[in-house]
């Protein structure tokens, strides 16, 4: 029995609220890119879901895209994390407010 | 000579310009003294060949010509040297204009003999009597007088009244400045008036005097449209006697205060603070009379208007009599002398204002000689005194300075009018004309002859005869004056003596050969309808003259007794009737009242007016000011607050938003995120919510 497209939203929406939350909340920035993670994944649940029951690999491939766009996001947001670490000693992203106005 | 009228006045004025410039450092005292005197000795001669020139008819009718006019048949020659004021053309198309023109008839003639005969021996006499003064002063003393000279001369040869007017405010100008000589001293102790005050009360009251003649110049101006003497005369039978009243009263009163008559002679007495040969010179002889001899020279203006000649004739004859009341009573030597002046100016106004203008000129130059004569006498004894002016503290002179007394008593008899001294006919003539207009005044110049004859008698006897009262300090000192200053005196002397032979009236079977000479001045334009008083007749003449001369003989006779035989007279005189002497002793106290009456709230209105100005005209202004000021702190404040307020409001504004804006600017990425977040959600919200209706 196939799964009805309504439970994969929910749980996608589950998942992205998951790491909404975790982006919102959380003040350590490799978590944050983690939550992040799980909020892109939660996209890609969504792209395969409706995929499938529309009968487009549009979607899949997609899917696939964003996983590799997803690698090399890693890659800069890890690189950007360190380079923060080594600045100010810290990867606590309310600690780093220059932006304040 | 006739030519050289302009370098009569002129002589005397180079001498002032030389003596005032270089005579302080550069002249040597001697030469300071004979440039002067030389100055006013040219003068002399220049009018002496003057006076000879106009006196023949036939050659004064060929020196006509160039800049010189003449009228033979009245023996004046006008010299006309330049056009002085160009006025422009009256609405009747006669040219108005003045000339700067000297006039030589037989009046001014008169006078500028008088004037430079005179003149020049007090000169002279200065030389000595001002030997002592510090070389500046000396020249200076010298330099006014010669400017004295000059002015007066311009006065008695202007042939237009400006040019009068010029002479006449310059011989004021000197009269003050020679008055204020000593202006470092006190002059009068009990008032501590100084000599400057004293100059300038003689230069304040005269001012008043010549407010009138300037306002009688003008007015005839107005009516005749000249100012030329002779113009104004020959107009004056048609100007009509209204005008002809007006001008010559307004000109009296010019004279009045020159020649120091009722009410303006209060000045006189006090000029003589000045040194004694300026009171001979300025103040006795010849700027005193200046007012006289204007009367004289405006005669047929007088001639038509009857009502302004008895006020001369009035003012002159109460003068004579008041100034002589007075007169009685002075203790200071020249006092006594300057009331006589003011006195016997009285009596020159008397006779012009009865008619008699030849007359007053004929009183005018022996009262010049006998005057002049008695102030250098009282000089001379001043000068022996060391400068003690006292009669209380004289007496007994006559041993110690024989030459001073031998004149003195010359002059004292001539003015006495004694016969056959110079004092004597002029009196007489003047008294005869007054019996012809009224005898009222006749009285008044008898009385005034009785004082004159009395006072000087009471000068005589106390400075020369009896106790010296004087201390041994001052008797060692006493001595004769230098001879510069005696020979003057015995000129003088010698004038005073003879000078009447010129006036013998006719009733003593001789010829009145000043009154001839006078004639054509006075008969110039005869007065319309008037005819001259017919001359009295002889014996009534001869008995008017025996009654002037045993009034004077009565005169002296008392004051012989009163201060020669009994002493004691006086005194128990002034203690029995203590209020009117000290009414008299204190001059009528007139300046006691024009201080009062006139000074008073003169002084009250100029302070008034100091007040309106410091407060309302200085508080108008003022209130401009904090106007101003006020306007400029509301336009400051608008600027500041409001201008400026708006401007800065606009800064606070957006200070204020960027205050509340840069609160979401928290540099947290966590917060934005979570905007977004709330953003998107209520964007879905609205979005879904308004789908479903």
């Amino acid at each position: 029995m196939p799964v009805p497209p309504s439970h994969v939203l929910i749980f996608s929406l589950l998942l992205f609220s998951i790491g909404m939350l975790g982006v919102l909340t959380r003040r350590n920035a490799i978590i944050i890119l983690m939550s992040i993670e799980l909020m892109m994944n939660a996209a890609n649940i969504n792209f395969i879901a409706f995929s499938r029951q529309l009968n487009n690999l549009a979607g899949q491939v997609f899917g696939v895209f964003t996983i590799a766009v997803a690698a090399g996001e890693v890659a800069i947001g890890l690189a950007v994390v360190l380079a923060l670490f080594r600045n100010r000693d810290t990867i606590y992203v309310d600690e780093v407010h220059v932006m304040k106005g | 000579m006739l030519g050289l009228l302009w370098a009569i006045p002129l002589l005397p004025f180079l001498g002032f310009l030389l003596n005032g410039i270089l005579g302080p450092r550069l002249l040597p005292r001697r030469a300071v003294g004979i440039l002067a005197s030389v100055a006013v000795l040219l003068s002399f001669l220049v009018s002496l060949g003057a006076i000879a020139a106009i006196a023949d008819p036939v050659a004064l009718a060929a020196a006509a010509g160039g800049s010189l006019t003449t009228d033979a048949g009245h023996h004046r020659a006008v010299q006309t040297l330049w056009t002085w004021m160009p006025i422009g053309t009256s609405a009747q198309g006669t040219v108005l204009r003045v000339d700067w023109a000297y006039a030589l008839d037989p009046l001014s003639a008169v006078m500028l003999l008088v004037v430079t005969g005179v003149g020049f021996l007090i000169h002279v006499y200065s030389i000595g009597y001002m030997a002592h003064e510090p070389r500046p002063a000396y020249a200076r003393f010298f330099a006014y007088l010669n400017l004295f000279m000059a002015m007066m001369l311009t006065l008695v040869l202007g042939a237009s009244l400006p040019v009068v007017f010029v002479g006449w405010e310059g011989v004021g100008l000197c009269s003050y400045l020679l008055i204020g000589f000593y202006y470092d001293r006190v002059f009068d102790e009990t008032t501590g008036m100084t000599c400057a005050d004293a100059g300038r009360k003689a230069f304040i009251t005269n001012r008043i005097g010549d407010m009138g003649f300037m306002l009688g110049m003008l007015l005839l101006f107005a009516t005749a449209g000249t100012l030329d003497i002779q113009g104004i005369l020959a107009q004056a039978g048609t100007l009509g006697t209204g005008v002809c009243t007006a001008a010559a009263l307004l000109l009296f009163v010019g004279a009045c205060g020159k020649s120091a008559q009722i009410p303006l002679y209060v000045w006189l007495p006090d000029a003589m603070a000045g040194p004694t040969p300026v009171s001979a010179l300025i103040h006795a002889a010849t700027m005193v009379t200046a007012g006289v001899y204007v009367v004289c020279r405006m005669a047929p203006l007088y001639q038509h208007a009857p009502a302004a000649l008895l006020t001369v004739a009035v003012v002159g004859g109460a003068t004579a009599v008041f100034a002589a009341l007075i007169g009685l009573c002075q203790n200071d030597i020249k006092k006594v002398l300057a009331y006589s002046t003011v006195s016997q100016l009285g009596y020159m106004m008397l006779g012009a204002g009865c008619g008699g203008f030849e007359a007053g000129v004929f009183h005018l130059m022996t009262h010049a000689f006998f005057k002049a004569l008695l102030f250098l006498g009282a000089g001379s004894v001043i000068h022996a005194m060391s400068g003690e002016q006292d009669i209380r503290k004289m007496g007994g002179l006559d041993r110690y300075i024989p030459w001073t007394h031998g004149t003195f008593v010359v002059a004292w008899l001539a003015i006495s009018g004694i016969f056959p001294l110079s004092g004597f006919f002029s009196k007489d003539e003047i008294l005869a004309w007054a019996f012809r207009k009224s005898i009222l005044l006749w009285g008044l110049g008898a009385g005034g002859a009785f004082l004159t004859a009395f006072y000087m008698s009471r000068l005589y006897f106390l400075v020369f005869h009896g106790r010296a009262r004087f201390d041994k300090e001052t008797r060692h000192h006493v001595h004769e004056s230098p001879r510069t200053m005696i020979v003057p005196l015995v000129v003088l002397a010698a004038l005073a003596f003879a000078g009447g032979v010129l006036g013998v009236p006719e009733a003593l079977g001789a010829r009145n050969v000043l009154g001839e000479y006078l004639a054509p001045v006075f008969e110039a334009a005869p007065a319309a309808g008037t005819a001259a008083p017919a001359h009295l007749a002889a014996g009534l003449e001869l008995g008017l003259m025996a009654v002037s001369f045993a009034i004077a003989v009565f005169g002296i006779f008392l004051g012989w007794v009163f201060y020669a035989q009994r002493p004691e007279i006086p005194a128990t005189f002034a203690e029995n009737v203590g209020g009117l002497y000290r009414l008299v002793a204190g001059k009528f106290y007139v300046d006691e009242i024009y201080d009062r009456v006139i000074l008073a709230p003169y002084y009250a209105l100029c302070r008034a007016a100091s007040w309106f100005d410091r407060y309302v005209v200085d508080g108008a202004v003022n209130a401009a000011g904090y106007v101003t000021l006020g306007t400029s702190y509301t336009s400051v404040g608008f600027d500041t607050y409001v201008v400026d307020g708006l401007v800065n409001l606009t800064g606070y504004t957006v200070r204020g938003a960027s205050w509340v804006f840069r609160k979401f600017q928290t540099g947290v990425v966590q917060s934005y995120a979570t905007a977004v977040v709330l953003g998107i959600f209520i964007l879905v919200s609205v979005y879904l919510l308004t789908q479903g209706h």
